[in-house]
């Protein structure tokens, strides 16, 4: 409630990116929001969920987080964006972008919200990302860019060229913050939250996906298979098809 | 009283009057806890004092913020921060209008329908009559609470001035645009932000400019050290430190007034409601602004000063304030007092009667917005808890009524009536957020 940080030290504006796919959608739905995680940009939904999303009625947008923005800064972006739309909004976050969201969650009521692959426990992820890639997590730890490998991030069907191509785009400078963060605030307005991801996960460990879903209240939706990526990875359309159903559903109650 | 044909039961519904920030905010905040609403709003449209085109807006076209955009903007629904630190009163209308489209609320607003009378049941609902605008038949509707955002920035306060005058005097409410003082000589009472204002317009449109003011004031500046002053101040600091660094900020930039003529404050800053206006002292400084004492009276064609000068301004602009009224209420169900001042319990919450609050009827160093969001959260909590848990609503409820006032707003305050909802906003936040708590360990 006193949010003096924000009183006497206001986020200052950047510009934001925003792609928006907007044509298909009905006027009785609420907008979605996707919020890309570490190293991504809009890019990383703005082939595969965005239009998805927006094939089945959803005003769809993606933005990207400004260069170098803390996790306060993030937060302000995205609520700055949900609050532009014309309606409340659906907040999909994925990794490090779930964080995004749950923190959001805390300062604008958002109609619904989706955490997909949340990187929610920072020492847990930490501890996966040593175990899974020790030589390009550790550089990150001093500062450096944290390189991220196809087996990470993918599960075993992606093509190697397409990882390529896509971990060549991730350009990730994590902050300290990712791991020592406060537990994200409670939502406010009591919106509906969907936890989705996959046993497979090298990022996130399904202790810290059960952990997430358990304190949203329910059980985590699971794509066997499927790597952290869950928008790039081969069977991409399987979440984001799921995700619209459930949004559908609780939309109707 | 035997249920009549003819009141409509709106079983748990929640009556809301009026459609202004404080209003909406209350719709918003008692559908997140799940309540049923009906808001009734008198004009046609969102917006309240902010929507010029309302008949009672006391807003005039050069008004902008006087609390900077992070200090006034809704906790959950930031106004776009590419916005000025101070938008104007066109821009915090559009807010609201968003805000109001963004959470469907208008769904909720019954529009050019006013409150006429809401009276007790006896069992702690409400039967609320209601009227069109224009006239035309009621309507008696039977709710579980009601919650009151009629604001109280409308009905004028002229101060009783002795004698005749021979010139126009108007209240500032009446006051709309610029070009009313144009080439006139223009006196103008009040040293509140409406006088203020109105005092730095007329230095640039009237011939002549008198500004008359009961006592002195910490003026304080729109900017310091390159910020909004405002932001500089609200930090968590205690008061004494924060009137220093207002005391510092007023000595910084426009520096001691009395050389001007104006009195020297008779109280410490925060102790009177803060006058936010950097022009002011500019144009006293080049002479278009004359300060003068308080009037005594008005004899023909001029108007005499405390002093004992005299002066002869064609037009007399009383920038004195607003009172509130709620002539659709009994004065004792919110314990109001014979001269108008009701007693709420954190200014909101009726002592007697636990389904009636009001929203919006503070005032503080801050935006209005946040400390109304707030109130309404507790409100929507506190009636909610009535359903989930009501033996322990009726507890919190025991104590928290009986809490006097002083024992959550500490500020001294010059004892004048545009101070009886003078708060501190951490101190006020604070409290609304220990209610909270406490109904939160309630549930
Ligand atoms: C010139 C001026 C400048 C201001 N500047 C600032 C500022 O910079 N920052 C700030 O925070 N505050 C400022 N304020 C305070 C301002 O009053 C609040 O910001 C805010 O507008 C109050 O909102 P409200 O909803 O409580 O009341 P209002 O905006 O007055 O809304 C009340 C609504 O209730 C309706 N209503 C009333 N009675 C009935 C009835 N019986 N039946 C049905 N409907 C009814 C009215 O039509 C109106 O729409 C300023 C005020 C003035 C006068
Ligand atoms: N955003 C903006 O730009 C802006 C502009 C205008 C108003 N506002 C807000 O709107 C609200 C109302 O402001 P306001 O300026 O219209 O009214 P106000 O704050 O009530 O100020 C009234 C002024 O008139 C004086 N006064 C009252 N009765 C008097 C009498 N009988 N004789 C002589 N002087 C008398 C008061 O003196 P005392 O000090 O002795 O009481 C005070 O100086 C406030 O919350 C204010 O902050 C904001």
């Amino acid at each position: 409630m006193l949010r003096y940080e924000d009183w006497t030290d206001p986020v200052p504006a950047a510009e934001r990116e925003v792609v928006s796919l907007t044509e298909d959608a009905r006027t009785d739905r609420p907008p979605l929001l996707f919020v890309p995680g570490l190293g991504h940009g809009a890019w990383a939904f703005a082939e595969t969920w965005l239009p998805r999303a927006a094939a089945r009625g959803f005003a769809a947008h993606a933005l990207t987080p400004r260069p170098d923005g803390d996790l306060r800064a993030q937060v302000h972006d995205v609520v700055q964006v949900a609050a532009s739309l014309p309606r409340q909004a659906v907040l999909v976050g994925q990794g490090a972008g779930a964080l995004v969201v749950a923190y959001a969650m805390g300062r604008y009521p958002v109609r619904a919200a989706v955490l997909a692959a949340p990187v929610m426990d920072g020492w847990p992820t930490l501890g996966a990302a040593l175990r899974a890639n020790p030589f390009g997590t550790l550089p990150a730890l001093f500062g450096g860019r944290l390189r991220l490998n196809r087996r990470q991030l993918f599960g075993p069907e992606m093509p190697a060229e397409d990882a390529q191509r896509f971990l060549e785009r991730i350009v990730a400078r994590p902050r300290r913050e990712l791991v020592t963060h406060d537990p994200a605030p409670r939502p406010v307005g009591d919106p509906p939250v969907l936890v989705v991801g996959s046993p497979d996960d090298r990022v996130v460990p399904r202790t810290s996906l059960d952990r997430t879903a358990t304190r949203y209240g329910s059980a985590p939706l699971l794509f066997p298979g499927m790597g952290h990526e869950l928008m790039l990875d081969v069977t991409w359309a399987d979440p984001i098809e799921a995700i619209v159903d459930w949004l559908e559903k609780e939309l109707e109650s | 009283m035997p249920d009549t044909p003819d009141i409509a039961d709106r079983h748990d519904a929640v009556c809301v009057i009026g459609a202004g920030a404080s209003g909406l905010a209350a719709i918003k905040n008692l559908r997140e806890a799940g309540f049923e609403v009906d808001c009734y709003e008198r004009e046609t449209s969102v917006g309240g004092a902010w929507n010029w085109r309302h008949d009672r807006s006391p807003v005039y076209a050069g008004t902008h913020l006087i609390t900077s955009r992070p200090l006034t903007e809704f906790p959950d629904f930031p106004m776009p921060d590419t916005w000025p630190d101070y938008p104007d009163h066109k821009m915090v209308l559009s807010y609201l209008e968003r805000y109001s489209a963004h959470f469907g609320l208008e769904s909720d607003v019954w529009f050019g329908t006013e409150v006429v009378s809401v009276a007790p049941t006896g069992d702690g609902r409400w039967n609320v009559t209601t009227q069109s605008t224009g006239g035309g038949s009621s309507r008696v509707q039977r709710y579980a609470g009601v919650v009151v955002a009629n604001g109280h920035n409308w009905s004028a306060a002229r101060p009783e001035i002795p004698g005749d005058f021979r010139g126009q005097v108007i209240h500032s409410a009446q006051y709309k645009d610029p070009a009313q003082l144009r080439n006139r000589k223009v006196l103008v009472i009040g040293g509140g932000n409406t006088g203020c204002d109105i005092a730095v317009e007329a230095a640039q449109q009237a011939t002549m400019v008198w500004h008359s003011t009961r006592r002195g004031y910490w003026y304080a500046p729109k900017y310091v050290f390159g910020r909004p002053a405002d932001q500089v101040n609200a930090r968590r600091i205690p008061l004494r430190l924060r009137q220093w660094l207002y005391r510092k900020a007023v000595g910084f930039t426009a520096g001691d007034l009395t050389r001007y003529g104006v009195p020297a404050p008779d109280h410490q800053p925060y102790e009177s409601h803060p006058t936010v206006n950097s022009q002011l002292p500019y144009y006293l400084g080049h002479g278009r602004i004359t300060a003068v004492p308080d009037v005594t009276e008005f004899d023909g064609g001029s108007v005499v000063l405390a002093d004992g000068r005299r002066i002869e301004p064609d037009l007399v602009i009383t920038a004195t304030g607003y009172r509130p009224r709620f002539e659709f209420l009994a004065p004792e169900l919110l314990d109001t007092a014979e001269d108008g001042r009701p007693d709420l319990h954190l200014h909101a919450f009726a002592r007697k009667h636990p389904t009636l609050a009001v929203v919006g009827l503070v005032q503080a160093d801050f935006g209005l917005f946040p400390l109304a969001h707030w109130q309404s959260v507790a409100v929507a909590r506190w009636l909610r808890l009535r359903v989930t848990d009501p033996e322990r609503a009726t507890a919190v409820q025991q104590k928290e009524s009986t809490r006097p006032v002083a024992s959550w707003s500490k500020r001294r305050v010059v004892p004048t009536e545009r101070h009886w909802f003078e708060v501190d906003h951490g101190d006020y936040l604070r409290a609304v957020e220990g209610l909270l708590r406490e109904m939160e360990t309630a549930a």
